[in-house]
């Protein structure tokens, strides 16, 4: 996609702070950091969560969910946003009432929420052609955009950021327990079929608001990407949060400062930043393995 | 449909087009091979293996734009390159789904780098290449196209019905198909391959984001509708091949609604009848000898 012609491509120069400024001077990019910077939390400390539950299929699965509400919205004439939202929370309960805990029957399991997954993004295929402006709406919904998040929007993001964070907080211990050993749990008189429910509309909601962002199909690359990537370098559940985090929202300010200075698009840059972040990782453990190898071979 | 034109004579003008005839032809042998192989996609449990390859295909065709060489060769050998090399990677690949999903959504990030190299450096009339191999455009298959899907469409339902008696013993049971002498893991490399090819060939129909809708929701519903393998494999192929053709009729005669929503859609309500009729039969069962011990 090419970008927007503000007369003539910005280029960076080697002065750091002069590209900053350069960065933020448009109230749109404004908008787009601010945006980026909340998504990024919530979604580094959720899909922290995610990876330790080994959710990471019912975040695909949401993700892909977000274009049929995204495009419906659309069609309706509503914002976006509202249509995401409703669509991620509204399947993430799906989800949940699907896999009831039953191990059993596995193989339907996988099939029918492939069959639903085929069809929801066929409706979303229908209404994004229903509605008029094609090609550019589909790939912005698909791929993401930074160039067209509105204030209200950046409203929207905040303030469901702060649902989520509150939640989160207020059941961030139980459900880390609950999701280390859920049987332990259980017997501690931990509600832990609760906190999977409540966890999934989490899910839903994180990915909702990052689908704005990255676009509903390269979500996933910035709910499990830095998470892996923490739980590559640490074991430790604090530090681990604190550096998804930290790894999300470098991915996220990187990705939008290189996207703004050359002609390709955002959703290119997070997914291979996001995906070196991780490679790195897996170097450096693997390195620190080899290292503690040869000091026990030499003890 | 226009009311007051007799059905057969609507039909008659639907297919005096050209383009109509080379959506049946690619249709049905793409449908016919999505049947099938979906049938064993869903009997070995490897249906997010299809999801992957889904994302290499995008990436694969796009690349293939964006150098500038024929789409279908780089979809091709994008699909079965990742399907072997999934398939060569093996259990390690499939346990660990984290890195899977790491990788593969940096695969899809390429491809929309590749969508953009080719929609800024080429004319802007290609702009639709990423949604017609995301969505599918089986009403802009040319003749030649037409040919070419159904040759190995034909030719993928050939080769899995070759190898369905040892694929559905080593699918069913791999320690005693080992034992006896089959080579099992020969046999799920080369039926990885298939799943490659029939990702590529059903990209061309419903697209990449959608292909799951003629590979695994047709299989999925003749699953629950027979638990024969045989009877299971040909329902599987005509549900596909079915919908298919429904499709086709209803998208042309509702042209605001795109054949691949059309074929997709009716896939999935074949599979909602059966799981709703399935569901009722169980329900039924269960009342008999609850009854009968009343008595």
């Amino acid at each position: 996609m090419p970008m927007a012609d503000f007369g003539g491509q910005p280029t960076p120069s080697l002065d750091l702070w002069a590209d900053i400024q350069q960065l933020l001077q448009f109230h749109f990019m404004q908008n787009a950091f601010i945006a980026g910077t909340i998504v990024a939390a919530v979604a580094g400390l959720i899909g922290y969560f995610m990876v330790l539950r080994g959710q990471s299929f019912a975040g695909h699965t949401l993700s892909q969910v977000g274009f049929p509400g995204a495009a419906g919205a659309a069609l309706v004439g509503v914002t976006p946003a509202l249509g995401l939202l409703v669509f991620c929370v509204a399947s993430a309960l799906g989800i949940a009432a699907l896999s009831d805990g039953r191990g059993r029957e596995r193989r339907a399991e996988t099939a029918a929420i492939g069959s639903i997954l085929a069809f929801t993004l066929a409706v979303g295929f229908l209404f994004a052609s229903l509605y008029g402006g094609f090609v550019q709406g589909v790939y912005a919904f698909l791929f993401g955009t930074f160039s067209g998040i509105s204030d209200s929007q950046v409203a929207i993001v905040a303030a469901v950021a702060g649902v989520a964070m509150t939640v989160l907080i207020c059941i961030g211990r139980p459900l880390f327990f609950a999701s280390v050993d859920a049987e332990v749990a259980a017997a501690r008189g931990v509600p832990v079929r609760a906190l999977a429910v409540a966890f999934l509309i989490l899910l839903g909601l994180a990915v909702a608001e990052t689908a704005q962002i990255t676009g509903t199909l390269l979500v996933f690359a910035l709910l499990v990407a830095p998470a892996a990537t923490a739980q590559q370098l640490t074991a430790h559940p604090g530090r681990g949060m604190a550096l998804a985090v930290v790894i999300a929202l470098l991915v996220t300010w990187l990705g939008l400062a290189i996207a703004y200075f050359t002609v390709y698009p955002i959703g290119f840059f997070v997914t291979t930043l996001a995906f070196a972040a991780y490679l790195g990782a897996r170097a450096v453990r693997w390195r620190t393995r080899a290292a503690g190898r040869r000091a026990t071979a030499l003890a | 449909m226009i009311a007051g034109i007799a059905p057969v004579d609507w039909l008659v003008g639907m297919l005096s087009h050209d383009f109509i005839w080379h959506a049946f032809l690619a249709g049905t042998f793409i449908a016919l091979a999505a049947g099938l192989v979906g049938y064993f996609v869903v009997l070995r449990n490897q249906v997010f293996t299809g999801d992957a390859l889904s994302h290499v295909a995008f990436t694969g065709a796009l690349a293939a734009f964006a150098i500038g060489i024929e789409a279908l060769i780089g979809l091709y050998s994008a699909t079965i390159v990742g399907a072997v090399g999934m398939g060569a990677l093996g259990s390690r690949a499939r346990s660990r789904d984290v890195v899977v999903g790491v990788v593969f959504a940096w695969v899809l990030g390429l491809g929309v780098l590749f969508l953009s190299l080719y929609t800024t450096y080429r004319s802007t009339s290609h702009s639709t290449a990423g949604v017609t191999i995301l969505f599918g455009s089986i009403y802009g298959i040319s003749l030649s196209q037409a040919a070419i899907a159904a040759a190995v469409g034909a030719g993928a339902a050939l080769a899995l019905v070759f190898i369905a008696r040892p694929l559905l013993f080593a699918s069913v049971d791999s320690d005693i198909a080992a034992a006896r002498g089959i080579p099992v893991r020969a046999v799920g490399l080369f039926f990885l391959a298939l799943v490659g090819v029939t990702v590529a060939e059903a990209v061309q129909a419903v697209g990449a984001l959608l292909i799951f809708g003629l590979m695994v929701t047709p299989a999925a519903a003749a699953h629950r509708l027979s638990a024969r393998p045989y009877r299971a494999l040909a329902l599987s192929a005509a549900l596909g091949v079915a919908s298919l053709w429904l499709g086709l009729i209803l998208s042309y005669a509702f042209p605001r609604i795109p054949p691949s929503f059309c074929i997709v859609a009716l896939a999935f309500g074949f599979y909602v009848a059966v799981v709703l009729r399935s569901a009722g039969l169980t329900a039924w069962s269960q009342r008999m000898p609850h009854a009968r011990s009343h008595k």
